[in-house]
């Protein structure tokens, strides 16, 4: 195929040449780490998911496995899964761990009670032994409803109940909740400092932009390596870097709500292959009917996509502003 | 009695823009596309009129045809007004 009549938008526009990627953000680790921030090592918290896998991957190649260390942070309510590909992870890689388990510190906080709470005033009925989970409207390319999220709470027995969450209700579950990854990030940094280590993020782009992580939570971090990468990227450097298939093939949850909420049901709306693809094609100003042919979408399918992304970028806004000061 | 475009103009003016000069928009002003509200608001704004219209706001009905202007979420509380007038 010629230049003339190579396709100028396809789903081959997000293929990286990954060893050159691997190699740009290895080397920006170490500038980063070593010299800039003058840290000796790096600190990772990793969850058995793909972000933190890679990332631990990248701070291998660019400090050595013995100036990294994964940090293990499960709860009561995480899913076991989790821990065990965290350890099959750092046990491939020669990385040392620390487990640390949160759940007694969430206690102290009243994370549990302040949440269960508020999912109690939603559905009275509701018991600690219930499982949850909060979720937004269905399939982005289905229909278009507004980000407005719903409560599911799953009985033992199997039963599924679902209403929509009133504001100070979900205001509540959501910033109960968010002591899990406010937790986290102090514990990192304990870490971090006892060994003067940096600690190192793994929000992608997806997360990063769009606002699908903790302000001082998981958004706490001294550095940030594949926040420039799409999710599916981020795929494409975890088949390069040979992490552990198990972890590949996962689905990406947020392993925050009990009830296991994948990240499309909680927040994206849509599968990563095509929001990637949309919002890439967003970001080239490539006209929207070329994206629609890349992705086998129709125009207003696209649109709803693109809106979304808009709106999620301006309504997190915040997430990623440092405290504002004067002059 | 004041319109029901000026108690939603109020409501916006006072609760989500924070504004000292009312609602400086027209009512057909697209609220996401001018970053009058985000996800968070329009929760916020469902209650609101599930409470000051006394109707119930469906899920289904949460979509930017009803909800993304002064102009489209007061014809859309009177066409909810109406089908319970005529119940």
């Amino acid at each position: 195929m010629n230049h003339e009549t190579m396709k100028a938008f396809s789903r081959q526009t997000l293929d990286l040449d990954v060893p050159i990627e691997v190699e740009r953000i290895t080397k920006f680790l170490k500038e980063e780490v070593l010299h800039r921030l003058r840290k000796q090592g790096a600190v990772v918290g990793i969850s058995g998911g793909i972000d933190s896998s890679v990332v631990l991957a990248l701070c291998v190649r660019a400090f050595g496995a013995q100036r990294v260390v994964g940090i293990l942070l499960p709860e009561k309510e995480s899913s076991p899964e989790s821990t065990e590909l965290a350890h099959t992870l750092a046990r491939q890689f020669g990385v040392q761990t620390v487990t640390e388990d949160i759940s007694p510190a969430l206690e102290g906080f009243g994370c549990y009670r302040r949440r269960d709470e508020a999912i109690q005033r939603i559905f009275p009925d509701f018991e600690p032994n219930w499982k949850s989970k909060i979720v937004l409207p269905g399939n982005l390319l289905k229909e278009d409803r507004l980000n407005v999220f719903s409560l599911t709470v799953i009985k033992p027995d199997g039963t599924e109940l679902t209403k929509r969450l009133p504001l100070q209700e979900y205001a509540q579950i959501v910033s109960a909740s968010n002591f899990k990854q406010r937790t986290r990030m102090a514990l990192l940094y304990y870490h971090a400092e006892l060994r003067n280590y940096a600690v190192i993020g793994t929000p992608n782009k997806n997360e990063h932009d769009l606002g699908f992580f903790v302000k001082y939570g998981d958004g706490g971090s001294d550095v940030n390596p594949i926040a420039h990468l799409y999710k599916t990227q981020v795929y494409q450097l975890a088949r390069y870097l040979d992490i552990p298939i198990e972890i590949q093939e996962r689905t990406p949850t947020t392993d925050t709500y009990p009830a296991g909420s994948t990240q499309e049901e909680f927040f994206y709306r849509i599968p990563f292959h095509l929001l990637d693809l949309i919002w890439a094609g967003y970001e080239k100003q490539v006209p929207v009917k070329e994206i629609a042919e890349a992705a086998e979408l129709t125009e207003e399918q696209v649109n709803r996509v693109i809106a979304d992304i808009e709106r999620k970028k301006r309504a997190t806004q915040y997430l990623r502003a440092h405290p504002a000061q004067l002059e | 009695m004041n319109s029901i475009e000026e108690q939603i103009r109020s409501y916006i003016a006072q609760n989500i823009l924070f504004s000292t000069n009312g609602f400086p928009y027209p009512d057909t002003a697209s609220f996401l596309e001018n970053g009058i509200v985000d996800s968070m608001n329009v929760l916020e704004i469902v209650m609101f009129v599930e409470e000051k219209f006394s109707i119930k706001v469906e899920d289904a009905e949460i979509i930017p045809e009803n909800f993304d202007s002064v102009a489209q979420l007061a014809s859309y509380i009177r066409r909810k007004q109406s089908l319970v007038l005529n119940q």
